[in-house]
């Protein structure tokens, strides 16, 4: 179950159950723990008939955007006239998330078999993997597995003898957060700078190398197999109507039992910060959370007390994302920790868009003045002033991941803004 | 625009616009006289990022401000260039764009052309609210003829995407990323295109500049016109910036159907170097065996008394006007001359993927078509000079000749604007002036007659060849001379096979192709 703590409230679905069992590393332990069961059955069904499961599962993007997985599907061309891909995306550069990482380090055999049964539900010809460059040492593991089922007659040529062919290739990164974006993934898996790239055409008409594509995120991947092989109605006994399912949390942050532990959708937010993760270490208070990657917006501890789901999170004014909540304790200096965000996203913007490219890096140079005492009064208005056009001006949602976090914590901490001020 | 093509109606800032189904929302404004401010949008490249954000609008029943260089009109929509919230955009994005960019206006080569400039002034932001120390890049070279100033670049990606959609050369790359980022060559690779030149006009602001213009004249100290460019026989449409009597920079000037918004490097330098050598300045004629200096009625009317019609040979060249060519031919005619020869320098041809029309060609001269449109014919080297025979030259045809050429000539009458080492043999010489110092017209390889303008003073009282040779007609007994480049152009076109019905205004400035009775035969490329 969870890893590197686990609690009985977790839901142990094949996608976390074989966490820390090395055995699930190699494909003959895998096929012991029951694994490529699905890949078989998936062969027998029609294409359409896998995306319906999946549609009627409810299972969304655990990428962060909660995309209905099904639906995203359902808009690849039903007639291929040339190649279409799939894009299994690894490039986990959400600070505070590290499921993907679980999944590809302790159960890459399932992520394979989850990469097939979509390509096969799409009519991909060809699964590219692209793991951000920073999961090297993870990625000599999935290209083991890659091996081995090619060489189980998995992946490749005439699969388990089905005369339907894919071939997996795992790409590395060179290590920039919008890789993380779909059309950027696919820019630098064209061989490009990792830009991201306006919509329409979107992937579904035009993606990478001019072809037909989906991006999926690993998670989402790595769930299709049990939701395939179980039904739409076991995977709804999870979570609510609108997020069903189980999701990995990775909690991190000033807890007493940080980690990835799978949940069902829709518990509480505060029971995922106290009961199962035990609160802030060494007796202090929470004074905010950011529940779903540092991209999200800040809540306060008073405000935890909400369902941790898609839309229970968007109700709180945050947003579930990629479900990686950074709990901050009552030592943190919001300014400082809002620098440092601020300074990761001014550092991994691209540099296509003005508002994002110099935005993000005037918002944390001004914050590093508020917070070593030179700022100005005028300084916030500026800050919200950016906030207001930074937000939906740019071609992918980088700017807003700044603003997010940035003006909740202007509206939810201004205190501490002005006393550095003031001092 | 054909009859299939649907049509849709939208309105923009409240004027109502017409336009084919796939224009996008700010080609649809400039047709109702609406300018949508952009950088990375540039016409003639087909990439577009949408990645300055400075062409946003309001576009009714968007939730968001949309991209006008991309977004497509749609029937029935209604935009708003101008309404709070694209306004507000605009102007943030110019903030933004000044926060790291050094205003250096008064020593920038860009400054009175420069985008950047020109919006900010528009919106009006007088003083920045960024406390923080600028970004400094520096300053690098990116080709051994053009600098790049990383502190003025905005990066919008004009030039990279130039070399990449245009030349076909990703010799250009962004490196670095996000505000640090910079436009460099890729690593190990130079950036030698032949067309590299485009990079700087494309530029929006003054972060590439050519190293032969830098420092050298504002914007607003330099008179600009029309010209059709020397250096080769493809004809592009070049804009000419004179200072001081100087040409100091040419550009590209649009025409879709020639050079669209492009040019090569050797055209840029020909025109910069058309006044180089030791210019004719004033009429000579030989008295005494001396080329003595006379006034231009001296020597017509000494030329016109001594011009002899025994046996002659003529020398014309494809780089000067239609209409020098066609008085020289009707000179001959009258003086019983037939025949003459051209010669044209010869290059490697240097090919533009993105616009394939557009080649720097291997005629490394304007008008070779011209030239045989006025029955001279292509040849390679010199005619030998019969003893006593009438020499007629023209332009720059004995420029590399033998400096005893024609010395053995009866009559060597030389018409040109420089005195090459065989022109000082001449029995009289009437000084022309420059493709550059003069109006006229050039047909290029396709048999497109395209009007160039004056953009120099000649020196001295050298003077347009057409002008003065129709003035040695009428005294020759022919009709009166003309002043005008439309009159000799409309006396060239009424007895010339291939110009039936044009006349120099009619040309206007997009030219016109030949009839096919005046078709060139390298025409067939």
């Amino acid at each position: 179950m969870g890893y590197p703590y686990s609690h009985d409230l977790e839901v142990g679905t094949q996608l976390s159950r074989h966490f820390g069992d090395e055995r699930a590393r190699t494909l003959e332990g895998w096929k012991e723990l029951g694994g490529y069961a699905t890949l078989p059955k998936a062969l027998e069904m029609d294409p359409d008939a896998i995306t319906e499961v999946v549609k009627n599962s409810g299972l969304r993007g655990r990428g962060g955007a909660g995309f209905p997985t099904g639906v995203k599907w359902s808009f690849m061309p039903k007639e291929p006239n040339g190649p279409h891909y799939l894009c299994c995306n690894a490039d986990e550069s959400e600070p505070g998330a590290f499921k993907d990482r679980e999944i590809l380090r302790w159960v890459p055999h399932l992520l394979i078999e989850g990469c097939l049964i979509a390509a096969r539900a799409i009519r991909a010809e060809h699964v590219y993997i692209y793991v951000r460059g920073e999961y090297f040492p993870y990625t000599a593991i999935l290209r083991n597995a890659v091996v081995e089922a090619y060489e189980g007659g998995y992946a490749g040529d005439d699969i388990l003898g089905s005369g339907w062919s894919c071939d997996v290739t795992v790409h590395l990164g060179a290590g920039a957060y919008i890789a993380g974006e779909e059309t950027g993934l696919m820019s630098s898996l064209m061989g490009g700078r990792a830009e991201p790239w306006i919509k329409p055409p979107f992937p579904a008409q035009s993606g990478a190398f001019g072809r037909p594509t989906t991006v999926n995120n690993v998670e989402t991947l790595a769930a299709v197999p049990m939701i395939v092989a179980e039904g739409s109605d076991w995977y709804r006994q999870w979570g609510t109507e609108k997020s069903p399912g189980t999701k990995l949390w990775c909690c991190s942050g000033h807890l007493e039992r940080p980690g990835t532990y799978e949940l069902p959708l829709g518990m509480k937010l505060s029971d995922v910060i106290y009961e199962i993760c035990g609160g802030a270490p060494g007796g202090k208070k929470v004074k905010a959370v950011i529940p779903g990657g540092s991209s999200t917006a800040m809540l306060t501890a008073d405000e935890l007390d909400c369902p941790g789901c898609y839309e229970g999170l968007a109700e709180a004014g945050s947003a579930l994302g990629t479900a990686s909540p950074i709990v901050m304790n009552e030592d943190t200096n919001i300014v400082q920790a809002m620098r440092r965000i601020a300074q990761f996203y001014a550092h991994e913007s691209c540099g296509q868009c003005v508002q994002c490219r110099e935005g993000t890096s005037w918002t944390a140079k001004i914050l590093h003045r508020i917070e070593i005492g030179e700022g100005t009064a005028e300084d916030l208005d500026t800050l919200y002033h950016l906030c207001e056009q930074m937000t939906g001006r740019t071609i992918c949602p980088l700017a807003d991941s700044v603003v997010f976090p940035l003006l909740s914590s202007l509206d939810k901490f201004k205190d501490e803004y002005e006393a550095l001020i003031k001092r | 625009m054909t009859d299939a093509a649907k049509q849709i109606t939208l309105t923009i800032d409240g004027v109502e616009v017409s336009v084919e189904a796939g224009t996008t929302v700010l080609q649809a404004a400039e047709h109702a006289g609406v300018v949508v401010p952009h950088y990375c949008y540039h016409p003639g490249i087909p990439s577009r990022p949408a990645q300055c954000r400075m062409c946003l609008v309001e576009i009714e029943g968007q939730p968001k401000l949309q991209p006008s260089c991309v977004f497509p009109a749609g029937d029935g929509m209604v935009v708003h260039t101008t309404s709070e919230t694209a306004e507000t955009a605009r102007k943030s994005v110019i903030e933004f764009l000044l926060l790291n960019h050094p205003l250096d206006c008064p020593i920038c080569d860009a400054a009175g052309q420069c985008m950047l400039q020109d919006y900010a002034f528009e919106t009006g932001q007088l003083r920045s609210r960024y406390a923080e120390a600028k970004m400094v890049l520096g300053r690098d070279r990116v080709a051994e003829d053009i600098l790049y100033f990383g502190d003025r670049c905005i990066v919008c990606t004009r030039c990279v995407r130039f070399m990449e959609d245009i030349a076909g050369d990703n010799a250009l790359v962004v490196a670095q990323r996000g505000h640090k980022a910079y436009i460099d060559t890729f690593p190990g690779r130079d950036l030698d295109h032949a067309f590299r030149g485009n990079i700087v006009d494309v530029c929006p602001v003054g972060a590439l500049v050519h190293e032969d213009f830098v420092f050298k004249a504002r914007a607003w100290d330099m008179d600009s016109s029309p010209g059709i460019c020397p250096g080769c026989s493809t004809g592009c449409n070049i804009e000419v910036n004179v200072k001081e009597n100087q040409v100091v920079r040419t550009k590209p000037r649009l025409n879709p159907d020639v050079n669209s918004y492009w040019m090569c490097d050797h055209g840029r330098r020909s025109l910069v170097m058309s006044n180089r050598g030791v210019r004719a300045e004033a009429p000579m004629v030989r008295q005494g065996g001396e080329l003595e200096p006379a006034s231009w009625n001296e020597a017509l009317a000494w030329v016109a008394g001594e011009l002899g019609d025994s046996n002659g040979i003529a020398l014309a060249s494809a780089g000067v006007s239609n209409e020098a060519l066609f008085y020289t031919r009707a000179l001959l005619d009258r003086i019983g001359v037939e025949g003459g020869t051209f010669q044209v320098e010869q290059g490697d041809e240097v090919t533009l993927s993105g616009f394939p029309k557009l080649k720097l060609r291997a005629d490394r001269a304007p008008n070779a078509a011209g030239a045989e449109l006025h029955r001279f014919t292509r040849a390679d080297g010199l005619p030998e000079v019969p003893n006593g025979a009438t020499l007629v030259v023209l332009g720059d045809a004995i420029s590399n000749a033998p400096a005893d050429y024609g010395a053995n000539a009866g009559f060597f009458l030389y018409i040109g604007s420089h005195l090459f080492p065989a022109a000082r043999n001449a029995t009289a010489i009437l000084p022309a002036a420059t493709v550059a110092e003069t109006d006229g017209t050039f047909v290029n390889y396709e048999g497109r007659v395209q009007r160039f303008h004056r953009a120099l003073r000649a020196p001295g009282v050298a003077r347009p060849a057409w002008m003065f040779l129709s003035r040695l007609l009428e005294q020759l007994g022919g009709e009166p001379g003309v002043r005008e480049i439309g009159d000799a152009f409309a006396a060239m076109a009424t007895g010339t096979a291939g110009l039936e019905g044009m006349s120099w205004a009619g040309l206007g400035l997009r030219g016109e192709l030949l009839s096919e009775a005046g078709q060139p035969a390298v025409a067939a490329e």
